[in-house]
């Protein structure tokens, strides 16, 4: 290209300028945009010529036609910049689009596992209680006679201990059994631990029930004691209404009704006021509870005339049953993954 | 106990019950939960009618009815077809009329029938409830009532009424009396309370029936039979009725009317609470002895079983020319031979009281349980029997025609009365209500007891019916329920400050979550497995996992023994989930298993109540409960990634079980060895063992054995692991902490080793650990390859080494350097060969 706008100029350089702001402007890619480029401020672009030409200009034009053409270069180059960004920024708008996956596709590589809402709930229990300063206690299932029963003030004759109610271990000279309650841990923990004493026990218990709708002959229990000084049936009934609260909601509560049980005296039965009831707020028997029987201090070799306390269980399963309307035990029972699959983690 | 409300009316005013749902809910506040609430079962209209007239009509079927018009006391008769026949003309009988439903929703309306239209139904007591009887109609002369045509028969026969059926707790037997829950109706009810106990007895006479109490085997040195009441009636008329009133009552006790002598010893029993016994005294021998049974004797008892009797049984007996017979098992039932009879006239009562715990296992070895035997379990008042019987008599002589003889037998002495001192602050500081000292006085005296104030305690008699007041704790649960359990305020206690979950019971929950963020789902099965499932499951003879703890009694003869180890019986849960359609399961279960340390149990020991072993007698009891580790198991069947969108998905392998074991210790900090291991019920081949810091063994993973799969009837290639949780619990975390993190950059070198097939993997990774020093930051096999490359029976195994220094950047030649001498261990060691 030979001809080029006379640096001196004003109208055709301004012309020149014009021409590479229209054909930018058109530059519909960054491809577009580039060979605009070359054809407007590369080497031989009209305005490059004319800025060449400018040295072979008289010396008194010199200045004032470099002004001109600098000015002009300075304004094609940043109405290129920016054409340069808008077109950048589209073709990074159009792969994004271009990118586009079907989210609703299914993502399960790996199989969900979950948790046994049983457990779950036990754990629920223990932390509970340890928020209020107890501990969880443990104990085998396979049990000593002793503690399953005698130690907890059943004496030798009581019905409990027949056959029918409870697993034994062969042969009988092992005074063995499968414990029948959690209440073993009573003992356990007493004689461990000693006193003050605040711990709570969930665990497995057993009794020879076949299973159905709403037994079986394995099931879990949570059981509670406290052995302090001058602790009475009142803060029994305050540490149930709490725990109520937590497991059946703010608006739960307890009720107690007295009852027998060789390990308490006085004994309660437990009644928990359950806003979500099928068929309307009532009060559903949920355990058995009571202060502790001097015996089973004594056994363990605490003083009942310094010490006193309360103990209380309930029935995880039956727990879980009311809470979450399950009707059939067998579905707790059998391992199926679509029932704790409802629950996740989070029972 | 069923509590018929209209009876509970004699002893207390029941007027003050406005609904009986609402008693039901007071009762059970003072402890006698509600078990059923029997109310009427019919809705009217049940009428007495009289038999205006009555025409006998045969019919084609064979059958003879009665077309009856019957005046329902409106102003036309109606006509009714009746297809009994135990009535007359001028009968009152009763009717129920269209509209009224009967028990098992019998509805009744107007019909067609035999050629009438049958305007109601004239009915028999069954189809009222009223018992068994359906051999004919009601006629209510024959009960002994009567009325007017139109009379509402619902009241009349006691249809209208309501029985609430309560739980007596074990303790409690005086509960199971009317008298016993009178008593306690005017105790919630603040109303005066006429014991109907307190009646006129008779002395006992030089000329009674001849009794003797023998005991040569009394159980806790308690003698069976304490005290023995005998009276006799003579000349009751035999064919005297049972009253309608008393047969009501029983039945809405849950007691079928027999005769008048039966039924009056069952209503003195229901009024009273004590057991009573009628002989035909005409077939009784010369004297009753009460003695144990001797080994090997027999007796028939009323319900025709024979029993083969235990020495521990106590007998009612008589004898009849010297030689003894077994008229009665003592307080559970009398023997067959003595029965009353139809033709019994001269009737003898006894009321004996029996040891409760002698009738208590009397009654389930023979898994007898009685009216009677309940009541002696539970403990009868021992003052009752001369009351009671004379209560019974009396009733004889009223409703039977007979006289009281004066001869009156009562051997054995009513026990002392015991006496309790309560401390006055006792109920409130165990309680938490403040009661006042009078107030103690009073509640006790509302339940019966006798309570003076004598300084800083009040001395308390325990009434006689109250064998189970034994100490001042049970006082104090008689005054918190009389007072009510209601009264007591709740207040949360102030636990010391716990330390929080146990390391073991963190480690148990970080586990379960892991096991279930890698896909496994928590299942719980019932611990008891069997001989047969170790065959199964491969287990060798000599195993330990075949040293089970074995039940004497268990849900299943083909179940009975205790699981030694989670994989005998989680594989289960694989099954029922595969059975149920699924096809890919991952589960795993944590919980204890059961392991004893010798073949046979050791002995323990038992003690009385309230006794503290001393630290030998704990050692032994403790010593006797087998270890029971907490171990966890898992079980892949199917894919380990499952197919879908994305791809094929991967089937589970071993691999897959191994790193799961690897990760669980990773989690605790803890490091593990592996190494190749033959272990039931994995593949020989493919089964990994890890090793704890301390040399114990951790656990077990990799694919189970295809003979163990194929016995399960699960699916080839399912993997699993099981570990023992507190194995890993007694190490120490080893993480550690040296100063700060490296910023230098790392070097990497690649080196692949040539070595014999059989060399494990880690084998040749320790010894490149321990020659590389102390800059190796990573160790990693890439690549393990055999094939044409290498020489026959090897194997090229590719690591990378990461070096990185504390203090520089390592250059090439130091990086070279280190991992020429963790070569050379690895040579040295395996004779292994850099591939070049």
């Amino acid at each position: 290209m030979t001809a080029h706008p006379d640096p001196r100029d004003e109208s055709s350089v301004a012309a020149a300028v014009d021409a590479a702001l229209a054909a930018f402007e058109t530059a519909a890619t960054l491809d577009e945009l580039k060979t605009a480029r070359i054809d407007h401020t590369g080497d031989r672009s009209p305005l490059a010529l004319a800025n060449r030409a400018i040295g072979s200009l008289d010396k008194s034009e010199k200045a004032g036609a470099g002004k001109l053409v600098g000015q002009a270069r300075g304004r094609i180059k940043k109405a290129h910049d920016t054409r340069q960004a808008a077109l950048e920024e589209q073709r990074e708008a159009e792969v994004l689009v271009a990118e586009a996956v079907d989210v609703t596709l299914p993502t399960g590589r790996r199989p969900i596992g979950a948790r046994h809402p049983l457990q779950l709930l036990q754990e629920q229990v223990a932390d509970h209680f340890i928020g209020h300063g107890w501990e969880v206690a443990e104990g085998p299932e396979v049990e000593a006679e002793w503690l399953n029963f005698d130690s907890l003030n059943f004496g030798p004759d009581h019905p409990a201990r027949q056959m029918q109610d409870t697993f034994f271990v062969d042969p009988a000279e092992a005074s063995l059994l499968l414990r029948t309650h959690t209440s073993p841990v009573q003992s356990r923990s007493l004689l461990e631990r000693g006193v003050p004493l605040y711990v709570v026990c969930p665990g497995k218990t057993f009794r020879t029930d076949e299973l159905d709708a709403t037994h079986t002959p394995v099931f879990h229990q949570v059981e509670g004691i406290a052995i302090d000084r001058g602790l009475t049936m009142a803060h029994l009934k305050g540490t149930l209404d709490e725990f109520a609260r937590a497991m059946f909601g703010p608006e739960s509560r307890t009720r107690l009704r007295p009852s027998f049980f060789p390990f308490t005296e006085p004994s309660a039965e437990m009644d928990f006021w359950f806003p979500n009831k099928v068929g309307g707020a009532g009060w559903i028997e949920w355990g058995g509870c009571g202060m502790v029987h001097p015996n089973v201090l004594r056994a363990a070799g605490i003083d009942p005339d310094v010490y006193q306390g309360f103990a209380f269980g309930m029935g995880i399963e039956r727990t879980l049953m009311l809470r979450e309307g399950i009707n059939d035990m067998h579905d707790m029972v059998e391992g199926d993954l679509r029932f704790s699959a409802r629950f996740g983690v989070n029972a | 106990m069923r509590v018929p409300l209209e009876w509970l009316g004699d002893y207390v005013d029941t007027s003050v019950v406005d609904d009986p749902h609402t008693l039901a809910a007071e009762l059970a506040g003072i402890g006698l939960e509600e078990e059923d609430f029997l109310g009427p079962t019919i809705t009217g209209p049940l009428v007495v009618a009289r038999v205006a007239e009555m025409a006998k009509e045969e019919h084609s079927n064979g059958k003879t009815i009665s077309w009856c018009q019957v005046d329902t006391g409106e102003s036309e008769p109606r006509g009714i077809v009746c297809g009994a026949h135990n009535f007359a003309v001028d009968d009152l009988v009763v009717a129920a009329l269209p509209g009224a439903v009967l028990p098992g929703e019998f509805a009744i309306s107007a019909r067609t029938t035999y050629g009438h239209v049958s305007d109601g139904m004239i009915c028999s007591a069954k189809e009222l409830g009223l018992g068994e009887d359906h051999t004919g109609i009601i006629v209510l002369g024959e009960w002994g009532l009567d009325g007017t045509p139109g009379d509402d028969a619902m009241e009349l026969l006691g249809l209208d009424r309501v029985t609430l059926d309560v739980n007596v707790t074990p303790d409690r037997g005086y509960q199971l009396s009317m008298r016993g829950i009178a008593r306690e109706f005017a105790m919630l009810k603040g109303q005066q309370y006429d014991d109907p106990a307190k009646l006129e007895v008779n002395e006992p006479t030089c000329d009674g029936f001849p009794v003797v109490l023998e005991d040569s085997a009394p159980i806790h040195g308690v003698p069976g039979c304490s005290r023995f009441t005998a009276l006799t009636v003579r000349g009751v008329d035999p064919s005297a009725r049972t009253p309608f009133w008393m047969q009501r009552r029983l039945l809405e006790a849950g007691m079928r009317p027999i005769s008048l002598t039966v039924d009056i010893t069952n209503y003195v029993m229901l009024e009273l609470g004590q057991p009573l016994h009628a002989y035909d005294l005409d077939l009784l021998g010369e004297r009753i002895v009460v003695r144990r049974a001797q080994r090997g004797e027999t007796i028939t008892t009323l319900d025709e079983v024979k029993r083969t009797l235990d020495q521990e049984d106590l007998l009612i007996t008589d004898e009849v020319a010297g030689r003894s017979r077994l008229i009665g098992l003592a307080g559970v039932m009398g023997g067959a031979e003595l029965e009353v009879s139809s033709e019994t006239r001269n009737v003898l009562i006894e009321a004996a009281h029996f040891d409760q715990i002698s009738i208590a296992r009397t009654s389930r070895r023979h898994r007898l349980s009685t009216e009677a035997s309940r009541r002696f379990e539970r403990g009868v008042d021992p003052a009752l029997g001369p009351a009671a019987a004379r209560r019974a008599a009396d009733l004889l002589v009223e409703l039977g025609g007979g006289a009281l003889d004066e001869a009156t037998t009562v051997v054995g002495e009513e026990p002392p009365p015991r006496v309790i001192d309560l401390p006055v602050t006792m109920a409130a500081e165990k309680v938490g209500v403040d009661y006042s000292t009078a107030e103690v006085v009073a509640l006790l005296e509302a339940v019966g007891a006798s309570a003076a104030e004598q300084g800083e305690s009040v001395s308390v008699t325990v009434p006689t019916w109250r064998s189970d007041l034994t100490d001042p704790i049970d006082l104090v649960e008689e005054i918190a329920r009389a007072g009510g359990y209601d009264r007591i305020p709740s207040a949360v206690p102030q636990a010391p400050g716990g330390r929080g979950l146990t390391r073991a019971q963190r480690a148990r929950r970080r586990i379960s979550n892991l096991l279930t963020a890698l896909g496994c789902t928590e299942v719980l099965t019932y611990p008891f497995t069997s001989d047969k499932r170790s065959d199964a499951l491969l287990i060798p003879a000599e195993d330990p996992r075949r040293r089970n703890v074995r039940l004497a009694n268990p849900m299943a003869d083909d179940n009975p023994l205790m699981r030694t180890h989670l994989l005998a019986t989680l594989v289960d849960a694989v099954s029922r989930n595969l059975g149920r359609g699924f096809k890919d399961v991952a589960v795993f279960e944590a919980g204890l298993v059961t392991q004893p340390e010798e073949d046979r149990p050791r002995r323990g020991l038992r003690f009385d109540p309230g006794y503290h072993p001393t630290e030998d007698e704990l050692g032994t009891i403790l010593g006797a409960v087998p270890p029971q580790p907490y171990h966890f198991a898992g079980v892949i069947s199917g894919h380990a990634e499952l197919p879908g969108v994305w791809g094929e998905g991967r089937p589970a392998d071993t691999a897959d079980a191994i790193d799961i074991v690897h990760r669980i210790a990773e989690a605790n900090g803890i490091a593990v060895d592996v190494r190749a291991a033959r272990h039931a019920p994995f593949h020989p081949g493919r089964c990994a063992e890890f090793v704890l810091g301390d040399g114990s063994v951790l656990g077990h993973a990799g694919e189970l054995h295809p003979k163990a799969l194929e016995n399960l009837g699960l699916p080839g290639r399912t993997v699993a692991f099981e570990i023992d949780l507190d194995a890993l619990l007694r190490q120490e975390d080893q993480r550690e902490w040296a100063g700060a993190l490296s910023t230098f950059p790392v070097s990497r070198q690649d080196v692949a080793l040539v070595v014999d097939e059989h060399v494990p993997a880690a084998a040749l990774a320790a010894a490149l650990r321990e020659g590389a020093g102390a800059e190796l930051e990573a160790l990693e096999v890439f690549d393990v390859y055999t094939g044409d490359q290498v020489p026959e029976g090897k194997k090229s195994v590719a690591f990378r080494l990461t070096f990185r220094a504390a203090d520089r950047t390592l250059t090439a030649d130091e990086a070279s350097a280190r991992r020429e001498s963790a070569t050379a261990v690895a040579a040295e060691r395996f004779g292994a060969a850099v591939r070049s």
